[in-house]
């Protein structure tokens, strides 16, 4: 199947620190990808170029062919590619409904100009409710963003996102801060939203039970390099991300479930 | 459009104001007069407060408002109201189109100062500018309506008519644009730039967008008050004039478009009075009133009526 995202030798250094060093990836389409790795790996900084928060130093970004580089991140989400933040980005005076009217809006109002893959809104409204009922975010409808309990925050940050109805949508760390019971809820509903729409997904997740469960293909990160990219249970599983990411103390993956 | 239930009020309001124009007395309707002029351009204001900017320098549309209407005049000898409003909206905002393109990219304290530095450069010209009257300005008569000549004795309530009709339909169209998708882009500017980026809108170009509105309106209220005053002179565009905007629209609130006109006549009326029974100290009295209201209103004398309907 063709790459509906391509990054060919990513390169991104601040100053004397190489944050990204020769990164290529190749996503599929409809694939679900994870990011592994330990705090200053590379996970955001690949994010935060393939959506045009940060340029790289050297090397290239296409989107369906088409190279995506030097856009800004308002011409990459107007293409199809969206975001959800480690920490949520949210409109904290306004309530869970005027937040994803926001966005809603700003679609409507685009119509078509931005591709022509784009979805557009014919009733505003409805479809706000709609991803209300599709997030479970209705009993929250009123409720002031700001006041939002962190995993309720985090579910109406990744539906801001999929307003746009992105074809790729990347979660930088879609649990943190979530609740154990909570975070596979949050999980299955996103899931099943991305599934519905035909979403790629890249997410950076530090809970392996999570990655495990819900990716196809796993990326682990290590000092701005990927050491290791394949099937879950085989990158999990790697000497090297065993060493250097997850630590050699968690039982090897697939474990669990095979006990 | 949506018409509900605040549009409704806006021009029953307006209607209101309309009727009670021939049985006020003459210091009301003088009170008044000014309330709506400044009301229309704290409108603008408020759009601005909202999307999280605040302009130190509205008197320079204020001011282009009155002259591009006194102008029209004094040169063009064309005295139609009408034509004198619409000439102060379309100088206004052609301006802000262009000084807009520069100002979208600033914030806080950077965007008032430069929006400062601007209507200060305008002052300087134009107290250097002798055919314009320097620091005296000149005389604003306007004779006509849409081409009907207006009585001499009548002039006083067609100009107070012509400002409600203005500042009415002003308000009605700015609550139309806040509840619009572009217009609800405000608020969201104002809690979260990043955020609205990354939901594929164009910060700098909705705030240029409000910018131009909020100068539109700062044109229509100084051509409003060119026409009323019947004199115009370069302290329109003095910074205390642009302070003066800001207290009222600090005054106000952001909460509703009535805000602005209410709060407007609130100043004015505090202001005369304070003014009659005061004179040395008026400013004294205006200074205090803010005190208060920011110690005990900070959302502005609107969050009186929210905070009850919150309650």
């Amino acid at each position: 199947m063709a790459a509906i995202l391509d990054a060919k030798g990513l390169n991104k250094s601040f100053g004397a620190v190489t944050a990204a060093k020769d990164i290529n990836v190749a996503v599929e389409q409809d694939s679900v990808v994870g990011l592994i790795g330990s705090n200053g790996a590379g996970k955001t900084t690949f994010i935060n170029m393939v959506t045009g928060y940060l340029k790289p130093t050297s090397g290239a970004i296409h989107f369906d062919g088409r190279d995506i580089t030097s856009l800004s991140p308002r011409q990459i989400t107007q293409l199809g590619i969206c975001r959800s933040f480690q920490i949520p980005q949210l409109f904290n005076t306004m309530t869970v409904h005027e937040n994803l009217l926001v966005g809603v809006g700003i679609v409507a109002a685009a119509g078509k100009r931005w591709s022509s893959d784009n979805h557009t809104y014919a009733d505003p409204s409805k479809a706000v409710d709609a991803m209300l009922d599709e997030f479970n975010l209705g009993a929250y409808r009123d409720r002031t963003a700001g006041l939002l309990p962190e995993g309720t925050r985090k579910l109406l940050d990744i539906a801001m996102a999929m307003v746009v109805r992105p074809r790729i949508l990347l979660l930088d760390e879609p649990t943190s801060g979530v609740s154990a019971d909570e975070k596979f809820v949050l999980m299955d509903m996103v899931m099943a939203a991305v599934k519905q729409h035909k979403v790629t997904v890249l997410f950076v997740e530090h809970d392996m039970d999570v990655v495990e469960r819900y990716t196809h293909r796993v990326l682990a990160f290590y000092e701005g390099r990927i050491i290791a990219d394949g099937e879950p249970t085989d990158v999990l599983n790697d000497v090297e991300v065993r060493r250097y990411v997850i630590g050699g103390h968690i039982a090897p993956a697939g474990a669990a479930s095979h006990a | 459009m949506r018409i509900d239930r605040n549009s409704i009020a806006v021009v029953l309001v307006g209607v209101v104001l309309l009727a009670l124009g021939p049985v006020l007395p003459s210091w009301a309707v003088s009170l008044l007069n000014v309330a709506l002029c400044y009301g229309t351009v704290v409108l603008g204001m408020m759009l601005l407060m909202r999307t999280g900017i605040v302009s130190f320098g509205h008197g320079l549309y204020y001011c282009l408002g009155a002259y591009a209407a006194g102008l029209l005049d004094h040169f063009g000898k064309m005295p139609d109201m009408l034509l004198m409003v619409g000439a102060g909206a379309v100088t206004a905002g052609l301006v802000a189109a262009v000084l807009g393109l520069l100002l979208a990219k600033y914030r806080d304290i950077f965007f008032a100062m430069l929006s400062l530095a601007f209507s200060m450069i305008l002052y300087g010209l134009l107290v250097k500018t002798a055919s314009l009257g320097s620091t005296d300005g000149f005389n604003v008569a306007a004779k006509t309506v849409g081409g009907i000549v207006i009585a001499e004795d009548s002039v006083r309530i067609v100009v107070y008519s012509l400002a409600v009709v203005f500042a009415t339909l002003s308000a009605f169209l700015l609550h139309q644009y806040l509840a619009s998708h572009q217009g609800r882009l405000a608020g969201a500017i104002k809690d979260n730039e990043l955020r609205v980026e990354y939901m594929g809108a164009s910060v700098k170009a909705a705030v240029h967008r409000n910018y131009v509105i909020s100068a539109v309106l700062a044109g229509i209220g100084g051509a409003l008050m060119a026409v009323n005053i019947g004199h115009i002179d370069p302290e329109m565009t003095y910074w205390p004039q642009s302070g003066e905007f800001v207290f009222v629209a600090i005054l106000s609130g952001t909460g509703s478009v009535f805000a602005p006109l209410g709060g407007a006549l609130v100043f004015e009326a505090i202001r005369s009075f304070a003014y009659e029974y005061s004179p040395n100290t008026w400013q004294m009295v205006l200074g205090i009133t803010m005190l208060l209201v920011m110690i005990f209103l900070p959302g502005g004398l609107w969050s009186l009526f929210t905070r009850k309907r919150g309650a």
